[in-house]
This record gives C-alpha cells, sequence and structure tokens, in this order.
C-alpha cells in the first residue's frame, strides 16, 4: 500500500516502513541501542530526503528511549543527577548542531556532511565493537578473567567537583558537559540518540558502573532529540508526523520480538553481529562517496526549504 | 474614438478554427493514499467554415506544474570523494511538465512559434543568473530536464494526441506520485503547418486533501503546535509500548 509523506513528499510503501521499524525494533530490542543509527541511513536508502530523515528519526528516537527508560526507572537505574549534567550539555549541543545544518544546508553540503558522519563513527564504533567481541570470544575459550577496568585517570584531576551517589562517583562536571555537547552535535546532525558514543564514553571515559549507564543514557537522550525534534519542526520543517507514526509502530512490536531472541543468544554473539552489521551500513554509504556517481548534478530548492 | 475601436474590432483575426475542451477532472487530490493520476484530455475544432486546405491539423497539448527556483548543484570528486562544488540558481522550472503532440515535435511547430509560446521543455526553464565562474551553464539546465525526465516529471509524449478526422482529438497524460502542489497551467495549441492558428487554456487544480493538507498547514503555520503534537505522539506510543510490555510479561 503506497502513502503519501505529506512534509518528505514523496510516495513510498507503508508496509516496506512498518517492515524497516519493525527491523530496527527488533534489533534494538536485541542489542539494547536506539538503531537510529541504522534507521537513518536506511530512510535515506528508500528515499526519503535526508533533512527529513534526520529530523523525523529524533521523534521516533523519543518514542523508543522513553518506552526504554520506564522500565529503568522502575528498576533504579538512572542517575538522574548525572543525567541532568548530561543534559546541560546535550542541549547547548543540540542547538549548536541545528545551527551546523542549517549552516551547512544553505552551502548545500548537509547531505555530504551527514553521510560523512555516518561512515566515520558507524566505521569507528563497528570496528571497535567487532574486534572487542572477538577478542571476548577468544577470552571465554580460554575462560581467562577479563582484565579490571584502571579506576583513576586524569578525568579525576579535574576541577568543579559533584558527587553523583546513583554512579558512586565523585567528579568533575566538565567531562560529563563536554560528553553530553559531542552527542548533542551528533544527535542534531545526524538523527541519532548517540547512544552508542555515550555509552562507551559514559563507561570508559567517565567510569560509571554498567548497569545505571543505559538507563542514564536513555534519560539523557529523550530530552534532547526532543530538543532536536522542537528545532528541526520549528527552523526547518521537516519532522513528518506520518513517517514517524509509521515508524514507531513497527519499532515497539519489533523491539518486543527483538528481546526474545535476544535472551537467546551470547552476549559475545550478539555483538559481533551488530559490529558486522554496522560495519555493513557503513560500508554502503563510503562506496556510494567514493564511486563515480550516474548523476554528477543534483536539484535542491533555492534559498533553503 | 468609435471609429478607431471599430477598426480595432476589424483588425481583429477572425478565428477559423477554435478548441472546445474536456478534461476527465479538473482537479487533482494528493490523499494519503495518492499514488499517481490520469488525466483525460479530450476536445473538438469547432470552425464555421470547411477544412482549409493545405497541412493538416495537428495538436499541441502541455501540462505544466507551479514554476520553482531551483538551485543546481554539480559534484566532483575531491580529496577521493565526490563533493557538490559548482551550483547554479534556475530562475524558475516548472515543478512537472508534461507535452502530448499529436506528430513528431519539429513536424508540429516551428522554432519561431515555440519561441513565442513557449512551449517546449527547454522554453519552459529561465535561467539567467549563472555565476562568471561557472564555464558551462547550459549543463545546469539540461541536467533539470534530463533528472526530471528520469523521474517522469517532465514527459514528452510525441504523436501522444490521436486527431480525427482534423475535428476530435484525445491524449491522456500520466502524473506521478511525486506532485507538488499548485495550479497545472493546461494548454492547447491547434498548428498548421507549424504555426500556432489557435490557443486554448485552462487550470488543472492539484491540492493536497484532508489530513496531508491538515498536517502539511500545521507543520508550516503553527510549527511549534505540530512539533509539540509529535512529540505528544512519540511519548504516548512510548508509554505504551512499555505498558504493553509488563501486561505481557509481568
Amino acid at each position: 500500500m503506497q502513502i503519501y509523506l505529506p512534509i518528505a513528499e514523496v510516495s513510498v510503501n507503508a508496509f516496506l516502513l512498518l517492515g524497516l521499524g519493525g527491523l530496527v525494533g527488533v534489533l534494538s530490542g536485541m542489542f539494547g541501542v536506539g538503531g537510529g543509527f541504522l534507521m537513518t541511513p536506511l530512510l535515506f536508502f528508500i528515499g526519503i530526503p535526508p533533512a527529513v530523515a534526520v529530523a523525523t528519526e529524533a521523534n521516533q528516537i523519543v518514542a523508543s528511549s522513553f518506552s526504554g527508560v520506564l522500565a529503568h526507572l522502575r528498576r533504579k537505574t538512572v542517575d538522574l543527577r548525572m543525567g541532568t549534567v548530561l543534559l546541560i550539555g546535550g542541549l547547548f549541543g543540540a542547538a549548536l548542531g541545528v545551527l551546523v545544518f542549517n549552516y551547512l544546508k544553505s552551502l548545500g553540503q548537509v547531505d555530504l556532511l551527514v553521510k560523512l558522519c555516518y561512515v566515520l563513527f558507524l566505521g569507528i564504533i563497528g570496528a571497535l565493537m567487532f574486534v572487542e567481541s572477538l577478542n571476548a570470544i577468544h577470552k571465554s575459550r580460554k575462560s581467562g578473567k577479563p582484565a579490571p577496568r584502571k579506576k583513576h585517570n586524569w578525568i579525576h584531576g579535574l576541577p568543579f567537583k559533584m558527587r553523583f551517589r546513583t554512579s558512586g562517583l565523585y567528579i568533575s562536571v566538565i567531562p560529563p558537559l563536554i560528553v553530553g555537547v559531542v552527542v548533542g552535535i551528533l544527535a542534531a546532525i545526524m538523527g541519532v540518540g548517540g547512544g552508542f558514543i555515550m555509552v562507551p564514553a559514559m563507561i570508559y571515559l567517565l567510569g560509571m558502573p554498567t548497569k545505571v549507564v543505559v538507563g542514564t543514557s536513555l534519560f539523557q537522550i529523550i530530552f534532547v532529540t526532543a530538543f532536536t525534534t522542537m528545532l528541526h519542526a520549528t527552523t526547518n520543517f521537516t519532522v513528518d508526523i506520518v513517517l514517524a507514526v509509521l515508524l514507531l509502530v513497527g519499532g515497539v512490536i519489533g523491539a518486543q520480538i527483538g528481546t526474545r531472541i535476544g535472551v537467546h543468544l551470547k552476549a559475545e554473539q550478539l555483538r559481533i553481529l551488530l559490529a558486522i552489521m554496522v560495519l555493513a551500513v557503513c560500508g554502503k554509504l563510503a562506496f556510494d562517496l567514493l564511486i563515480t556517481p550516474t548523476e554528477f548534478f543534483s536539484i535542491g530548492t533555492a534559498g533553503g526549504h | 474614438m468609435r471609429i478607431l475601436l471599430a477598426l480595432l474590432f476589424l483588425a481583429l483575426p477572425a478565428q477559423a478554427e477554435e478548441v472546445v475542451l474536456g478534461l476527465s477532472r479538473d482537479s487533482v487530490s494528493i490523499s494519503t493514499t495518492f499514488d499517481g493520476s490520469d488525466i483525460l484530455i479530450f476536445g473538438a475544432i469547432k470552425r464555421e467554415e470547411p477544412i482549409p486546405d493545405g497541412p493538416p491539423l495537428q495538436v499541441i497539448v502541455t501540462i505544466a506544474g507551479p514554476d520553482q527556483a531551483l538551485t543546481v548543484r554539480r559534484k566532483e570528486r575531491k580529496f577521493g570523494i565526490w563533493v557538490n562544488t559548482e551550483a547554479v540558481e534556475v530562475d524558475s522550472a516548472p515543478s512537472f511538465y508534461a507535452i502530448a503532440t499529436s506528430a513528431p515535435f519539429n513536424e508540429v511547430i516551428s522554432r519561431v512559434e515555440d519561441l513565442r509560446h513557449g512551449v517546449s521543455i527547454p522554453r519552459a526553464i529561465r535561467s539567467v543568473g549563472a555565476p562568471m565562474t561557472v564555464a558551462d551553464p547550459q549543463a545546469f539546465s539540461s541536467a533539470v530536464i534530463r533528472i526530471r525526465k528520469a523521474n517522469s516529471l517532465y514527459q514528452i509524449l510525441e504523436g501522444a494526441v490521436q486527431v480525427d478526422q482534423q475535428t476530435l482529438f484525445r491524449t491522456s497524460v500520466t502524473m506521478p506520485a511525486n506532485l507538488t502542489e499548485g495550479n497545472y497551467r493546461t494548454r492547447i495549441f491547434l498548428t498548421r503547418g507549424g504555426v500556432v492558428v489557435n490557443q486554448f487554456e485552462t487550470v488543472i487544480d492539484v491540492r493536497k486533501v484532508g489530513l496531508e493538507r491538515w498536517l502539511f498547514i500545521l507543520s508550516h503555520e503553527q510549527p511549534i503546535l505540530y512539533g509539540l503534537m509529535s512529540l505528544a505522539i512519540a511519548i504516548a506510543a512510548g508509554w505504551g509500548a512499555s505498558a504493553v510490555f509488563r501486561l505481557i510479561r509481568p
């Protein structure tokens, strides 16, 4: 069934969108990632204009992370204080990101920037995850214990220290603020929640306990993506509510199925599958940038949207 | 004064052949399930005198979407990847343009008449402001034509108009799903030997309707409300999913 999207102004198959939402939902349920970093490139592939894909995806992430954070609040695995600090940085970063986005849109380079960001971040995260999970599989075969993480590093020497009880930390507010800003910028430019960058940063840079990381990251993501949605809706008019609803419905159902599948797989196997998928998306995007295009020209509306 | 008016009236050429037009529809509604539209254009030629001798009557039908200013960008390889570099502003290009003719285009209308009435696709595109740094501005407007032809937004349907007895004509134009809203100017030209003998103009109204229209207007006129509504739907869906989750597995 073809459906005409009022903002994107293209006609797409509704079942394709439901299917995509479901597929990414399954993956996010299996791996505990927001799925934005997979969904946005998939939307590019099916012909949704990048500006609409990015803005709409931000709206969809609000839904999936809100659903997730409710579960974490019940389990008391959200560090609200840390979340708020990350959020302050995040809102600032999101505003900065939308400014950069609009400036590049006027130059006609926004597609390139979004795609380069994707190739770069998907490539790095995918490769790191691939190597790490290979090592983990290797180690579990030898049944050796994982090396303990270093508890103290240069981060702990910075001023403006603050106590985060839920995380059991007493550290400077500067690193969480910076992490927040970086994730905010990425959220605005790439249309992702940024969980796949924030989670490693919280574990390895801030030294937060793994059990509060996901909930806290989701808490922060809700507000940053909600803010990004509002900014895109008011400055670019590129949030397509029909597209968002179709993706949401698929995503919600997919996430339930995904969580069930996830239970039956080993953690390392899951991570290596995710890494392969991330690298595949990255490879496809990089390939498109590198090969000689069949059409050298592209048409854009004069003076922005 | 009265004599002048009378003279003017006399000076007007008598319309020997005139178009009487019918359209299968004079409006196209873009609804949620919109998937393109076929428009049947038919008509007759009214004349007071017998069919004139000489070259046979030919018919040209054009449908043009609203004009838009465009920015056309060209990709070039820089640092190994393909990047948008040069840009040319096209002052106005129709968002949709279809030409249906009763014979090959060059036979139905002369170059001079094409120039005068702006019939062919290149004549419908206006581009004057190419920057001096761009060596080949024509390449940009021909790129617009090439890309839009590939998307069925620009169509040349040579020989698609059927003319019976030099009196009745009919054709059909398929409009694709990715249409822009607006008034679609529809023109019918009658030609003999490449010269336009009569022309007729009407408008096909292409509008988003229902939910599509409401959402589009809301997003542009009440962006804050629209943004909040999007968020409210997202929050409700997220909460709903969480509630269903708890019901399924307590």
